[in-house]
């Protein structure tokens, strides 16, 4: 049995340590918002955070996720009120949707890094996550008024 | 009188051999523990003999390796790692961040595993992948021989390493890797033994830049 904890949750899971974290999560912890790409590491659609870090789940194997603090979309907020999932809301960011729980994941840590990024600091956190739909002028968009709903937030707490 | 005078000189005639004695063995002890803690390491790996032909010669079999794909992809002469036997920039464009482990969510760590992952071109994988940091950038991407040597001797170029260091540097993990580089990558040109000994004969004779 091998222990993970995902957003603060402990979970047993009978896995090849060699099992890709993605699979676990998916497949046997139950929790399907993070999505299956490429499965190389080269989409971004997978990403998932572990110890704070944006790794891709398809490529990183239940054994280095053992014991160690993992979160997905699922748990990026309690009630969907992340300043990123309320300006992703706003500004009407997913066409299909099916990169967006990794673009949310990726845009969380660079928020999380730099209060304030500019247009060059977004597109070089977010140059590897791949949107098929061409959404990228408004995921740049929505991390701004992202950033703004965050300094609110803090000014406000 | 006589008698107690003799029995007394006697006595401390022996007093006198066992301070004696104790004497030598101290003094014994002493030495032992200075000399046990003043070992000097023998520097003998150390010695450079100078020699401009064999240091030259080696040099250009290492450049061959140090200029291969697997060595300088991650030395780029930009902030972009390169990638391929062609070494192309790499694919989503990760920057070198001022660590040289990347930036906010496209930290290297974050595809490169601990291992190399299974399959052809997939992240090759090493604890400790990383570029060098902004501040010394030990670029090998466009540099000559002749550069690429004076860099390499350059502590303030060469990630403050002297002789000692430049020397362990042969066998520092992240070079290792440059042999077990996953699946579709090519070698370097020379095995990593024949890389040590070239790499340390270059040191030892000098560490002589060939003329170009």
């Amino acid at each position: 049995m091998i222990s993970l904890n995902v957003n603060d949750q402990n979970f047993d899971i009978d896995a090849d340590p060699d099992m890709p974290l993605l699979w676990a999560i998916r497949d046997l912890v139950g929790l399907t918002g993070t999505k299956y790409g490429c499965g190389v590491a080269q989409c971004g659609a997978c990403v998932v955070h572990l110890n704070g870090e944006a790794v891709r789940s398809c490529i990183t194997k239940v054994s280095r996720a053992r014991g160690q603090k993992i979160r997905t979309i699922e748990g990026l907020s309690k009630n969907n009120d992340h300043p990123l999932q309320l300006a992703w809301n706003e500004v009407n960011v997913p066409q299909c949707g099916y990169c967006h729980s990794g673009q949310l994941m990726s845009a969380a840590v660079l928020l999380r890094e730099n209060p304030n990024p500019s247009d060059a600091d977004i597109d070089q956190a977010m140059a590897g996550n791949i949107c098929r739909c061409g959404t990228y002028l408004r995921i740049r968009k929505a991390i701004h008024l992202a950033a703004e709903l965050q300094k609110k937030g803090e000014t406000k707490g | 009188m006589t008698g107690r005078f003799l029995k007394f000189t006697k006595g401390h005639a022996g007093a006198l051999r066992m301070v004696a004695v104790m004497g030598v063995i101290g003094s014994l002890v002493i030495l032992m523990a200075f000399t046990l803690h003043h070992d000097p390491k023998p520097a003998a790996t150390l010695v450079v003999v100078k020699d401009s032909v064999a240091s030259v010669a080696a040099f250009k079999k290492v450049y061959k390796v140090l200029m291969s794909p697997r060595c300088m992809n991650c030395h780029p002469s930009g902030d972009i790692p390169l990638q391929g036997d062609d070494s192309h920039l790499h694919t989503m464009a990760p920057r070198r961040g001022a660590d040289g482990k990347g930036v906010y969510a496209m930290k290297c760590a974050n595809c490169h595993q601990p291992t190399n992952t299974a399959g052809k071109h997939t992240p090759p994988g090493n604890p400790d992948w990383h570029l060098p940091p902004a501040n010394m950038k030990m670029i090998f991407q466009g540099r000559s021989a002749h550069q690429l040597a004076k860099q390499l001797i350059n502590p303030k170029q060469n990630g403050n390493k002297d002789l000692k260091k430049l020397l362990e540097h042969a066998d520092d993990g992240l070079v290792l890797s440059g042999w077990n580089p996953g699946e579709g990558r090519t070698l370097p040109p020379l095995s990593h033994a024949e890389f040590k000994k070239q790499w340390t004969i270059w040191l030892k004779t000098g560490a002589y830049a060939p003329a170009k």
